[in-house]
C-alpha cells in the first residue's frame, strides 16, 4: 500500500506556472528595493539619495510588472477587479483571513505608495518638472511617514506570497510555515544584489553602498539559515525535493545563489573589480531559482 | 431554512457502472474530454481518472490482488465534492464566488469566478479543477438547481444500487451507522464512516461508507483547513522582516560610525 508522508499529497496542483514564478521575483524586487531605499532615506547622508531614489525607481516599475503578471495568469483576466470589488454587490471584497485577498489590497497600496515615491525621485532628479513631488523626498515629515508606510506595504508584497503559499493544501507549500520568512529574506537579498550591480553599473561610489555590500552578505547568510531551517521543518515531506527539483535547489539556491556570493565577499581578491558585481549576480540568479523550485516542485509531486 | 442536505456514498455496493458519472455529465451539460476522443487509461476499467472542472463525478476502480491473481476483491468508490461544512476552498477564495448555499452545500458562482486557481490548491481532497469553456474552477454544485426545484441530485436518482443516497444530513448519518453495524454483525469488521461527524472539517456533507483506509481510495486520513499555518507563517514572516530590518539598521549605522573614524584619522 502506498504510503504518504502528509495528508497534503491528495490535493491537485493549481497549475501556477512561470508567470508567478517572474511574479514572485519581480514583487519581491519591488518591496524589496522600496523597503531598502527607504532604509537609506532613513539613516543615509544626502550624497546617499542617488542609491534611494535607485530603489523607487526599480520599484515602482516592478509593482506594475507583477500586476500585469497576476492578471494574465487569471483565466478570466478581465475579472481582475473582482479580487478587490464583490462583483454582485459592487461592495469591497476584503477576507483578512485570505493571504489572496489581502495581498490584492497590499498590492493596489503599495502601488500607490510605488507611485508617489516614484514621482518624488523623478522630481529631486530634475526630470519632473513639478515642484509639488520634490516634497515627497527627504527631509521632511511627509517624506518619513510616506518611506515608513510604503517599506512596511512593500515588505508585506515581498512576503504574503509565501503565506498564501503555506494558506494552501499542496504538500511541501503547507507543511512549512516558514516560506513567508524565507521569501521576506530573499526579497531584501535580491533586492540589494540588483541596487548594487546598478549602482556599480553608473560607477557610483557614495558610502551607502559598502554598506549594502556587507548587509546583502548578512542577508545571505540568513536567508541560507532560513532554507536549512524550511528543510527541517519540512520533516517526511522533505522527500519531495530528493530529486532534479532537490539537485536545482542544492546547487542552483545553495551553492550558487548563496556559498560562492559569500565566499567572493570574504575573498574579496579572487576576481579583482569584478568581485562585487559577480556576487550580486549570483544572488539575484539564486533568488529566481528559489523561486522556481518552490512554485514548480510542490506541483510536480 | 432548509435542513443541511447531503450525500452519504455506501461503497461496498457501488457496481461501478458509471451511471452517476453520466447522469451528472448530462444534467450539468459538461463537455466530454478531448471533443469526445477520449483516450483509454489501458491499466483499468477508469477512464476518467480524476474529478476535475468537466468531471464533478468519478467511479475509482481500486483493484486490490494477490501477484498470482488467485485472491482479490475491487472497491469501487464514486467520488464527488466533500462539500465540507468548514470548506477550505470558500475560506480562502479571495472573489467571493464560493458560496454556502441554504442546503449547507458548497457552490462556486461561475460569474463571480476570475479562476485564479487558489481554492483548487486549497482543496484537500483534490476535487476543484479549471474548466476549460468556462475558464473557471467547477466542481459539483449538488445539482443546487435541481434542489431549488424540490429535485434530488441527478447522480443519487441515477444511481441503480442506491451506493449514493440523498437526504438531509441527520437522516444519512442515522442510516449509515447502522449499515456500518450491519456489515460489521455480518463479518464485515472493516466498514466505517469517513467524514460522518465534526471531527474531519467541521463534518463531510457527502460522507463515506469505506472498508479500507482513506489512502487506499485517494483519499486524505487527515484533511486540514489552509488557514491552519496562517498565523504562524505571518508571524515567522515578521520576525524575518525585523531581522532583515535590524540587519540594515546595524549596518546603516555602522557605515556611518566607520565613515567618521576614517574621516578623523589623518
Amino acid at each position: 500500500m502506498n504510503t504518504f508522508p502528509s495528508s497534503t499529497y491528495f490535493s491537485a496542483p493549481p497549475d501556477w506556472g512561470w508567470l508567478i514564478v517572474f511574479y514572485f521575483f519581480f514583487g519581491g524586487l519591488a518591496g524589496g528595493c522600496y523597503f531598502l531605499a527607504t532604509l537609506i532615506d532613513l539613516l543615509g547622508r544626502p550624497e546617499d539619495r542617488p542609491l534611494a531614489r535607485l530603489g523607487y525607481y526599480i520599484a515602482f516599475p516592478c509593482v506594475i510588472l507583477s500586476g500585469l503578471l497576476l492578471t494574465l495568469d487569471l483565466e478570466r483576466p478581465l475579472r481582475f477587479w473582482h479580487m478587490l470589488i464583490e462583483s454582485n454587490t459592487y461592495q469591497p471584497m476584503f477576507k483578512p483571513w485570505s493571504p489572496m485577498s489581502v495581498g490584492s489590497w497590499a498590492l493596489l497600496i503599495f502601488g500607490i505608495f510605488s507611485l508617489i515615491s516614484f514621482l518624488g525621485a523623478l522630481a529631486e532628479d530634475g526630470r519632473l518638472d513639478w515642484p509639488a513631488w520634490r516634497k515627497v523626498r527627504p527631509p521632511g515629515m511627509l517624506s518619513g511617514v510616506i518611506a515608513v508606510l510604503g517599506g512596511l506595504v512593500g515588505f508585506y508584497v515581498a512576503g504574503y506570497t509565501g503565506v498564501l503559499l503555506a494558506v494552501t493544501n499542496r504538500p511541501v507549500w503547507s507543511d512549512t510555515p516558514l516560506l513567508g520568512m524565507l521569501f521576506v529574506v530573499s526579497a531584501a537579498s535580491i533586492s540589494a544584489a540588483l541596487m548594487i550591480l546598478l549602482a556599480h553599473r553608473s560607477r557610483w561610489t557614495m558610502p551607502a553602498i559598502r554598506a549594502l555590500h556587507r548587509m546583502d552578505a548578512w542577508v545571505v547568510a540568513l536567508e541560507f539559515i532560513v532554507l536549512i531551517a524550511v528543510m527541517i521543518s519540512l520533516g517526511p515531506v522533505f522527500r519531495a525535493w530528493l530529486n532534479a527539483w532537490g539537485l536545482l535547489l542544492f546547487f542552483g539556491v545553495i551553492v550558487v545563489g548563496m556559498l560562492i556570493p559569500l565566499s567572493l565577499h570574504w575573498r574579496r581578491q579572487w576576481l579583482g573589480d569584478r568581485n562585487v558585481t559577480t556576487a550580486a549576480a549570483l544572488v539575484l540568479v539564486g533568488g529566481f531559482i528559489l523561486r522556481l523550485v518552490i512554485v514548480f516542485s510542490a506541483q510536480r509531486v | 431554512m432548509p435542513e443541511p442536505m447531503g450525500f452519504y456514498t455506501d461503497t461496498t455496493v457501488c457496481i461501478g457502472c458509471k451511471a452517476c458519472e453520466v447522469a451528472c455529465k448530462e444534467w450539468n451539460q459538461l463537455p466530454s474530454t478531448n471533443g469526445g476522443l477520449n483516450t483509454l487509461s489501458g491499466d483499468s476499467y477508469d477512464n476518467t481518472r480524476k474529478l476535475d472542472g468537466i468531471h464533478w463525478r468519478h467511479v475509482k476502480f481500486i483493484e486490490q490482488f494477490t501477484e498470482d491473481r488467485k485472491d482479490g476483491r475491487w472497491l469501487l468508490m464514486s467520488d464527488v465534492c466533500k462539500h465540507c461544512v468548514n470548506a477550505p476552498c470558500l475560506e480562502v477564495c479571495p472573489t467571493g464566488a464560493i458560496v454556502r448555499t441554504e442546503f449547507d452545500t458548497v457552490v462556486i458562482q461561475s460569474d463571480a469566478c476570475n479562476g485564479c486557481r487558489d481554492c483548487i490548491s486549497a482543496c484537500p481532497f483534490g476535487v476543484i479543477e479549471t474548466n476549460p469553456v468556462s475558464g473557471t474552477a467547477q466542481k459539483c454544485t449538488l445539482c443546487y438547481d435541481r434542489l431549488q426545484s424540490g429535485m434530488e441530485p441527478a447522480c443519487s436518482k441515477a444511481c441503480p444500487t442506491q451506493s449514493i443516497q440523498f437526504g438531509t444530513i441527520r437522516e444519512l448519518r442515522d442510516k449509515a451507522q447502522k449499515r456500518v453495524e450491519q456489515l460489521h454483525q455480518t463479518g464485515e469488521k472493516r466498514a466505517y464512516l469517513y467524514g460522518a461527524d465534526e471531527k474531519m472539517l467541521g463534518g463531510l456533507n457527502s460522507f463515506y461508507l469505506l472498508v479500507d483506509k482513506p489512502e487506499v481510495y485517494g483519499l486524505p486520513p487527515d484533511p486540514k483547513m489552509p488557514t491552519r499555518n496562517l498565523a504562524s507563517a505571518s508571524w515567522f514572516s515578521v520576525l524575518g522582516a525585523v531581522l532583515v530590518g535590524l540587519m540594515g539598521v546595524i549596518n546603516f549605522r555602522n557605515r556611518g560610525a566607520r565613515l567618521e573614524d576614517r574621516e578623523e584619522q589623518p
